[in-house]
């Protein structure tokens, strides 16, 4: 496929990032372009969640430079449609599909305005997409992990984002959710909408995502879906043979590759 | 009944039960939802340390409360927020301050002290029209302000780092919302006692969000649960001679206990 070099949407260079005594993100490079779909993968604790809070402007950087739609992330972070990881939810809470979608459709400046029909109508359009419009009287606490998942992504949709961003969205959801929103999500993604993808499911994500990359204090990325032996062995210490298996793309490079 | 009600003190008592619930059951379910029901109980305790000081100097001990309660409320949340550890140490070494303050500066005062158990123990029969008259302004306030913020309100209690990545003001929320519950602690005080002010701000709230999903239904479940919790206590306690403060939380104690049970076996029931 034809590289198409478009504007890019978030840019981060040289970024240092981490806590008060601890750096967890080492000398990052990223730019993701319009309509990317990148999958991210790496252990736990190698700053996958680190490294969104700060493309998201929740975190300073320790060094470098982040931008959002060419802007700082407290103020690009309007365009960026967040879908949190899954598992922080408090799952009793009392409220419905249809208001949780409707949130997508706050923001800093209407505070102090009502929502119009106009909102209605988008918070309706996205429960279509995700397939949920007949539960959207529903209590979000009477519905299944993976239709939960799914109206988070419409909330997410509903803020109209140039870029989705997703913090494992298929924890803890049973296999055929899974595929179901990994379906959902490469359809947004041919709308147009870019979409990185924070997950340890590889063998899922890998016949999804248009690039792969390995995230483990440093960045392993080459603009592919290829993962490179370099890259497991650096950035995710897991066995090769192990991921090898029964996928449904060849997504290890073979071994000589020299990258 | 109509006797009853033909009493100064009964009358007071009664608007005091209207404009109390309408507190609690807005702010409660606020607190219930974000779970702040520890940092309630902490800022109730605290606030004793006003009443004391207060008395001590000869002021008004609800000025006093009103005071404390609402620096208790900034203080705490500012722990909440900003420190990373020991939260919940924290709040309860505050709350224990509260309270020694309180109870050594009455101490000092010399004199007859029987008001300040109205503080601890809440007492809805000797309510004036002044307490009257701040509880309404209260009431406004808080009513107006969660009208202003209700979509952001609910927001940020729902998650709230979704509602800081739309920018929406997340910290002066908290702060708007933690005052608000400074002051309906102290209006709640009057009534049930800080000692047992917790139950009164969490359980009609509790109850609405265990059958419902809409937070303004819960909201007015939570109004209308409170004024019954406090117009039956207080009728009970009057009839009985008991104290009223704790008369009133058992019976939505009771309630609560009920509506827990009810919920775990009525299948049928919204989820």
């Amino acid at each position: 496929m034809a590289e198409i070099k478009s504007l890019p949407q978030v840019e981060i260079k040289n970024l240092y990032g981490g806590y008060d005594h601890e750096t967890v993100l080492e000398d990052i490079n990223l730019t993701i372009r319009e309509n990317d779909f990148i999958g991210l993968i790496g252990p736990n604790g190698g700053g996958k969640t680190t490294l969104l809070k700060i493309i998201l402007g929740l975190l300073p950087p320790k060094k470098g430079s982040v931008h959002v739609m060419g802007q700082p992330p407290q103020r690009g972070r309007q365009h960026i449609g967040y879908v949190p990881q899954f598992a922080i939810f408090d799952s009793d809470f009392p409220i419905s599909v249809y208001d949780v979608v409707k949130m997508g459709r706050l923001s800093g400046k209407r505070v102090f305005k009502r929502l119009t029909d106009k909102d209605d109508d988008i918070v309706e359009e996205k429960l279509a997409w995700i397939d949920l419009l007949d539960y959207k009287n529903r209590g979000i606490r009477e519905l299944s992990g993976g239709q939960r998942q799914r109206v988070y992504i419409a909330r997410a949709l509903a803020t109209e984002p140039e870029v989705l961003l997703l913090d494992e969205p298929t924890i803890s959801i049973d296999f055929e959710s899974r595929t179901k929103i990994y379906e959902l999500l490469h359809n947004i993604n041919q709308q147009g909408v870019t979409i990185l993808l924070v997950s340890h499911d590889l063998n899922v994500i890998s016949s999804y995502v248009k690039t792969i990359g390995c995230l483990n204090r440093n960045f392993h990325y080459h603009g592919k879906k290829e993962i490179t032996e370099e890259m497991l062995k650096a950035g995710y210490n897991c066995p090769v043979d192990l991921i090898a298996h029964g996928l449904p793309h060849r997504v290890l490079a073979d071994h000589q590759e020299g990258r | 009944m109509a006797e009853l009600l033909s009493y100064g003190f009964m009358q007071n008592a009664l608007m005091a039960a209207v404009l109390v619930s309408l507190a609690s059951g807005v702010i409660g379910t606020l607190v219930v939802l974000k779970r702040m029901v520890f940092i309630s109980g902490g800022i109730a305790h605290t606030a004793y340390g006003g009443v004391g000081l207060a008395f001590y100097f000869g002021v008004n001990p609800i000025f006093g409360a009103v005071a404390f309660s609402l620096l208790a409320s900034f203080l705490m949340g500012y722990v909440q927020r900003k420190t990373r550890q020991r939260q919940d140490t924290l709040i309860g070494v505050m709350w224990a301050i509260g309270m020694a303050i309180g109870i050594i500066f009455a101490d000092l005062t010399p004199g007859y002290k029987a008001d300040l158990m109205s503080y601890l123990f809440g007492s809805i029969l000797a309510v004036t029209n002044a307490d009257l008259l701040l509880m309404l302004a209260v009431d406004i306030l808080v009513i107006s302000l969660v009208v202003l913020f209700y979509k952001e309100l609910q927001a940020t209690a729902f998650d709230e780092t979704f509602a800081r990545v739309r920018n929406l003001p997340v910290d002066l929320l908290y702060v708007i919302l933690i005052a608000m519950i400074g002051l309906s602690v102290v209006m709640l005080m009057r009534v049930v006692g800080l000692i047992m002010i917790i139950a009164l701000l969490t359980v009609p709230a509790a109850i609405g969000a265990m059958y419902l999903k809409n937070m303004k239904h819960i909201m007015w479940l939570a109004t209308g649960l409170s004024l019954i919790f406090t117009i039956g206590g207080l009728l009970i306690s009057y009839t009985y001679n008991l104290t009223s403060g704790a008369t009133i939380i058992l019976v939505s104690g009771v309630t609560y206990l009920a509506a827990l049970v009810m919920h775990r076996f009525c299948r049928r029931c919204p989820n």
